[in-house]
């Protein structure tokens, strides 16, 4: 199962627009935490495929989508339904906190 | 400790510490007695800054104990990730130009401060009742009254003060004290779990070359317990090096 790049040009589309829920990573390349959590957003984009899509938004390249939704530490992975946010899981946690709270 | 194995009359912490330190020595195991503000990547290997130093090393044992910092300040837990951040090299980029506090008054929260002059506007340290630093920079002023509690709608928006005073900021940085498990964890990126860092049987992390040993993995608060994970630690670390050859 394949990471979708969301962006600011994609992201109304491809998370807002989804059917399936989407888990969006917020992260940055300089990010020590984000590169730790990488990973484990694999990991959970493979077992989860089937009820859930992933995403990541790098907040350097698209700024204003961090903004909109408040991201003021990475790394934010954030869970939307329908196009609303519905969870919001911040700093690196392992895979069976996140699962936990995905649930 | 009254009850450790091989000590009849008992022997009190910093007795035992000593002791460990002397045997070190004997050992010609060199010793700096620096306070370690943060430990970063480094390609494959590590950098751990100290007051003084930056050491780059293949490994790092994290065996640091685990001093409780709870801060008592009414709504800070509440605005975590929402304008209250442990880790200023992770989250200062979302302070770009931005005011911003520290809590803390030690060599810790001065390299916070550090981490944080090029970003934001600017940097009020609050010592929170404690003696303020002696650090001077030109967007850095300091607060030394106690802080009652932090206010904000969705985000933090203001801080008042024992005696009702406040100051308006976007952002906390907590640096209390001195750097602890869950501060390092935070900046290295190691999982943490109820503040303690999470690692296997053989003490290793979830990141290769990091290994922790004693009361920063939880669990049993005793020296038996941090001994015992201490000499898997060690083990598991000269496997790793052997390995990398």
């Amino acid at each position: 199962m394949s990471i979708l790049t969301i962006n600011n040009n994609n992201f109304e589309k491809d998370v807002l627009g989804s059917e399936k829920p989407v888990l969006v990573d917020f992260y940055a390349d300089w990010c020590g935490p984000c590169k730790m959590m990488s990973p484990i957003v694999e990991e959970i984009a493979e077992e989860c495929n089937d009820t859930i899509l992933v995403g990541k938004v790098n907040v350097d390249e698209n700024q204003e989508l961090a903004q909109k939704y408040g991201i003021m530490s990475i790394p934010t992975l954030i869970l939307f339904n329908n196009g609303i946010p519905k969870e919001t899981i911040v700093g690196l946690q392992s895979k069976e906190q996140i699962k936990q709270k995905l649930k | 400790m009254e009850n450790y194995y091989g000590f009849e009359n008992g022997i009190t912490g910093n007795e035992l510490y000593q002791k460990g330190i002397k045997q070190a020595s004997n050992l010609e195991i060199d010793l700096l007695k620096e306070e370690v503000v943060k430990i970063s990547h480094l390609n494959s290997n590590f950098l751990v800054h100290t007051t003084n130093n930056q050491i780059e090393s293949k490994v790092v044992i994290i065996a640091i104990g685990n001093q409780k910092k709870h801060l008592d300040i009414d709504g800070l837990n509440k605005f975590e990730g929402r304008g209250v951040s442990y880790c200023a090299i992770c989250d200062g980029f979302f302070y770009r130009n931005k005011d911003v506090v520290v809590i803390g008054s030690g060599t810790y929260a001065i390299s916070e401060v550090n981490d944080l002059l090029n970003i934001a506007n600017n940097i009020t340290i609050l010592t929170n009742g404690n003696k303020p630093p002696d650090f001077r920079a030109d967007n850095v002023s300091i607060i030394s009254k106690p802080i009652k509690l932090v206010r904000g709608n969705t985000k933090v928006e203001e801080i008042e003060f024992d005696d009702n005073s406040s100051i308006k900021t976007d952002g906390i940085f907590i640096a209390q004290g001195v750097a602890g498990v869950t501060d390092l964890s935070k900046k290295l990126g190691l999982i943490i779990e109820k503040n303690s860092i999470v690692t296997n049987k053989d003490m290793e992390t979830n990141i290769p070359g990091i290994y922790a040993c004693g009361d920063a993995t939880g669990g049993l608060l005793q020296i038996s317990k941090a001994v015992y994970e201490g000499t898997k630690a060690g083990l598991s670390a000269i496997k790793y090096l052997n390995n990398r050859r």
